[in-house]
């Protein structure tokens, strides 16, 4: 069993959203980057598990990005990865990140390809269908729960308003969301073992996006709360009918 | 030259989010002077020419029942074949869980570039721009898409449904079908539950509920308002309520007309994911609760004591005894 998992870096999830170079770049001063959740607390550690019940099973770990992205991959490595890939390019889009990632990993042997459902800063949710596409594998979005039995997987996934069960067999790419797995915190030993554990830094091939970012903007303030005493719900049914027209 | 529309439905009707994304589509339509043209899998109730009424001239039927089952993957074939046969410009999809992972398939497939979530029209002044939301709904990007053919996909609740005269020139296309490699092997579908995304209404609680005994007065003003019940993480991981209902920056992002927030203080990875709603309403006993800075209304006071007389309310709103 040999898993890739996807890792991205994004703004911490309580950092300050902010632009500079004319609302053209993120404020990064000051930010504090952390694996995308979807990617870590889901994807990761499902994978983590697998692996755990099967010792014999390979976990790699694959990112997109610049230099700055090494303290996020060796936190990563320190919860369970054994090795870890760089493709040295900035991210693009969706698509040349997709392309980046199929192809290194299309000669990989990889059973089973994990990502988050989507990143918590361009909130794409593309690049998980876009590799599978890519490397002709199906994929399964927004899956909740993943169980393997010999060369098939059974996965849980959200539909709309509901949920479907789906059995497909490997080699399979996975959109990773909640119910997949749990958070967990890297202890020491994981922490002390990750800095000896291999993170390679791969050379990108020749990629071109298909779209390109303008700019960014802040939503428009709001007008400030309109306060309603608790004893009169009445005004803010009538608030709600008169003035929102929400009801 | 044409807009391309992909059609979702379910048990026979064609999805609200599907009719929202063929008013945009027609919209679009209008704005680059093509036609537009709808792509329905599989066969709705209705008789499928009436969906005219909503914008779209022509509609590709492919009208193999065993497509109802089937999955993104033998869709993302048909529908770039019929893209390609009809030279498309535009397709427009939209963003719900079925959706979307067709946009970005289709994106990788027809290498045509992919901007997803969108909530308003291009800007066609520069080239193609179209903004999206980012950050988890905490800002906006303009993305301009440099392919021939664009790929958009619509966030649900973002643009309205009109509903005019027509009737669409139904064509019955004959394209292959090659079953995809993932089964669906069982569906569980919460019945008569509004999907939380579609939701013009939400009502959500938090941990100020204190426990899962206490849900009944939001399910009942749920009921009342025709809305779905939604929760902040720590009810959901506290397993008070399921984990679908979580909203936020992890759980599910929505953007109804009006949320109603009941003691939730308004943490800002809760924001992430409802900060797209038209309205807020937060009620919580706590007034220094952040919340309040991103609500339209507010009401400072205990939800055991405002929730029985705020259904009161609006039982007398619809008239019910």
């Amino acid at each position: 069993m040999k898993i890739l998992v996807c890792i991205s870096k994004t703004p911490d999830t309580t950092a300050k959203i902010a632009f500079t170079d004319n609302n053209r770049k993120f404020a990064a001063d000051g930010v504090q980057w952390i694996i995308n959740p979807y990617d870590e607390w889901y994807a990761l550690v499902r994978a983590i598990e697998i692996k755990e019940k099967d010792p014999s099973a390979v976990l790699h770990l694959v990112h997109v990005g610049g230099a700055d992205g090494d303290a996020i991959i060796r936190k990563a490595l320190a919860l369970g990865g054994d090795e870890a890939f760089r493709i040295n390019q900035e991210p693009l889009d969706s698509f040349a990140v997709a392309s980046q990632i199929a192809a290194w990993a299309k000669d990989g042997g990889y059973d089973l390809i994990l990502t988050g459902k989507e990143t918590i800063d361009y909130n794409g949710a593309s690049v998980g269908a876009m590799l599978a596409a890519i490397l002709d594998l199906p994929f399964i979005s927004l899956a909740a729960k993943l169980e393997l039995q010999g060369n098939t997987a059974t996965l849980i996934r959200e539909s709309e308003g509901g949920e479907e069960t789906v059995e497909v067999d490997l080699p399979v790419t996975v959109g990773c969301q909640k119910g997949m797995a749990e958070q967990r915190i890297p202890n020491m030993k994981g922490i002390m073992g990750a800095r000896s554990k291999p993170l390679k830094v791969v050379e990108p091939v020749a990629v071109e996006a298909l779209t390109e970012l303008v700019s960014f903007e802040l939503p428009p303030a709001k007008k400030g709360v309109k306060m309603i005493p608790a004893d009169n719900p009445e005004e803010l049914v009538r608030l709600l009918r008169e003035e929102a027209k929400v009801i | 030259m044409s807009i391309l529309i992909f059609i979702d439905h379910s048990e026979g009707t064609v999805r609200k989010s599907s009719l929202e994304a063929i008013c945009y589509g027609a919209a679009l339509a209008k704005l680059t002077g093509t036609p537009a043209e709808g792509v329905l899998l599989g066969k709705i109730s209705d008789d499928p020419s009436t969906l005219g009424a909503y914008g779209i001239q022509k509609l590709h039927n492919v009208a193999n029942e065993s497509l109802n089952t089937l999955d993104a993957e033998a869709y993302i074939a048909i529908i770039s074949s019929i893209a390609e046969k009809n030279s498309a410009t535009a397709i427009v999809i939209s963003h719900t869980p079925t959706g979307r992972a067709i946009a970005a398939g289709l994106s990788a497939r027809m290498k045509a570039g992919l901007v997803t979530g969108v909530t308003t029209l291009p800007d066609l002044s520069q080239g193609f721009q179209v903004k999206k939301n980012v950050f988890s709904g905490k800002a906006f990007c303009t993305v301009s898409i440099k392919t021939p053919v664009k790929i958009l996909s619509l966030n649900p609740n973002s643009f309205p449904v009109q509903k005019g005269e027509g009737k669409a020139e139904v064509s019955a296309s004959d394209v292959s079908i090659k079953p995809g490699r993932v089964k669906l092997k069982s569906t569980s579908k919460a019945s008569g539950e509004i999907p939380l995304t579609e939701a013009e209404i939400v009502v959500s609680g938090g941990r100020g509920m204190k426990g899962p005994e206490n849900w009944g007065p939001i399910e009942e003003l749920a009921g009342l308002l025709h809305a779905a019940t939604a929760c902040s993480r720590p009810v959901a991981d506290s397993g008070w309520r399921p984990h679908h209902e979580h909203v936020g920056q992890t759980g599910i992002a929505i953007a109804p007309n009006l949320y109603i927030a009941i003691g939730i203080s308004g943490a800002i990875q809760h924001l992430a994911g409802v900060n797209r709603s038209k309205v807020i309403v937060v009620i919580n006993k706590d007034p220094e609760a952040p919340f309040f800075k991103s609500a339209d209304y507010g009401m400072v006071g205990d939800a055991f004591d405002i929730l029985p007389k705020l259904i009161g309310a609006v039982k007398k709103l619809k008239g019910v005894a």
